[in-house]
């Protein structure tokens, strides 16, 4: 591997210059060089960037748990066949043919992790937070899940069964987490909107009616 | 291989600090890197499996000091050098010097980004019934292998039970090596806390991995 041709040079840069402006450079080098050789165009990453930050985002696995918190048919389907069921609400084809959906209960509870890298349901749920990709939560999720989730505030009973799935192939885990008490009669729009991304990744629980937003 | 990013159950790293309202990206660059991965690797530069071994072979102190968009720079520049799509001359100069090997697909441009916003599929027809079903206790074997494997460390040697079967699917073993998909039958496997992590494990946790066939065998 040609994996040190540049890292001598990377700390040489850290002697004179912010980070920022040295990634800034070096990221728009490497742009510069394979916008020459024609392999990109700069329109073409600014669409990319523009999808990411328009397109995904958690409404999107927000209204599916809404869904399910509401049709029981939906429910079924989607704990049997994620991709098939999401299908029908639209969007099946940008999640892909690998997605499970985990339902929380009164007896067990559900974490989702990558221990190897970030893998994370991106068409559910956006690009992943920083925290989820970094070293504290991907080393002790699988060994410690409830100390992980104390640094989320987050406790749970002793005798709930804590499952952890570490995400290390293509498929992708989004939890459907307990409806809160106190919702009977909302809309799904309503609904969708007490679903927070750490609910569908297990690390925390949805908002519950009256508490500050 | 045995790197830093096979991080589970390893100590020390401290506590798990979430960020009130974290932006998409913090700097304007890092939109650009995962915008130049995605482009790069549709134009058929690499498959997402060798994307990310390149990630794990970053020296272990690049690795776990650099943030996270910067290890995804650091892993498209020595892939794009290594495979030869970019000369070492020019990633120093920071232009096109050269002719050098272009991606399989040609040039990514603007029209194609709805296609890439669409996940892959990695299913596979199978090239031999599954060994393995719903309910078999296997031991996940105790390899190392010093190429890229999605078998964590952490689970190697250890029984667990397989849950369910998620058909057959590009072997990422191979793929990040570009030695072909040879798909492979992927299972979930679910492992009691104790099994992993000795007696005083807490009884009430099970952990899986999605294991492909070639990480098994019977226990």
């Amino acid at each position: 591997m040609a994996q040190d041709h540049d890292h001598d040079n990377d700390h040489h840069h850290h002697e004179h210059g912010s980070e920022l402006s040295e990634m800034q450079i070096r990221v728009r080098a490497l742009e510069s060089i394979l916008t020459e050789k024609g392999y990109v165009e700069p329109a073409a990453l600014d669409a990319i960037i523009e999808a990411y930050e328009t397109k995904i985002g958690p409404r999107n696995g927000a209204r599916v748990v809404a869904k399910a918190w509401t049709d029981p048919a939906f429910r079924q389907a989607l704990l049997e066949d994620a991709t098939k069921a999401i299908g029908t609400l639209g969007h099946a084809s940008r999640v892909g043919d690998h997605l499970v959906a985990v339902e929380n209960t009164p007896q067990r509870h559900n974490m989702v992790v990558c221990t190897l890298c970030s893998c994370y349901p991106w068409e559910m749920l956006g690009l992943p937070p920083v925290w989820y990709k970094a070293a504290p939560y991907r080393s002790r999720a699988v060994k410690d899940p409830r100390g992980v989730l104390a640094d989320f505030g987050v406790t749970l009973p002793q005798d709930t069964e804590i499952r952890v799935w570490d995400s290390t192939a293509e498929t992708r885990f989004l939890v459907l987490p307990m409806r809160p008490a106190g919702t009977e009669g909302w809309s799904e729009q309503q609904l969708a909107e007490i679903v927070t991304r750490d609910s569908m990744i297990g690390t925390g629980f949805p908002k519950t009616p009256g508490s500050p937003s | 291989m045995n790197g830093v990013h096979d991080m589970g159950g390893m100590d020390g790293f401290g506590k798990v600090e979430a960020e009130p309202n974290e932006p998409m990206f913090h700097e304007q660059w890092e939109g650009r890197v995962l915008a130049l991965v995605r482009a790069m690797g549709a134009a058929g530069a690499f498959n997402i499996d060798t994307s990310r071994f390149y990630r794990e072979t970053l020296p272990p102190d690049v690795y776990l000091t650099s943030s996270y968009y910067k290890k995804w720079l650091l892993g498209l520049e020595d892939l794009l050098v290594d495979k030869g799509y970019v000369a070492p001359e020019e990633m120093k100069a920071g232009h096109a010097l050269k002719a050098t090997k272009a991606p399989r697909r040609g040039k990514f441009t603007a029209d194609q980004v709805e296609r890439i916003m669409v996940r892959g599929a990695f299913g596979r027809p199978a090239p031999a019934p599954a060994k393995f079903k719903a309910g078999d206790r296997v031991r996940a074997k105790n390899i190392h292998p010093l190429t890229h494997t999605r078998l964590p460390r952490y689970v190697r040697g250890h029984v667990g039970t397989v849950e369910r079967d998620h058909g057959c699917q590009v072997f990422p073993d191979s793929a990040a090596m570009e030695a072909g998909e040879n798909p492979q039958w992927l299972y979930t496997v679910v492992f009691d806390a104790a099994e992993l992590w000795g007696a005083d494990a807490d009884p009430s946790v099970k952990i899986s991995i999605d294991a492909f066939e070639p990480y098994l065998e019977m226990a």
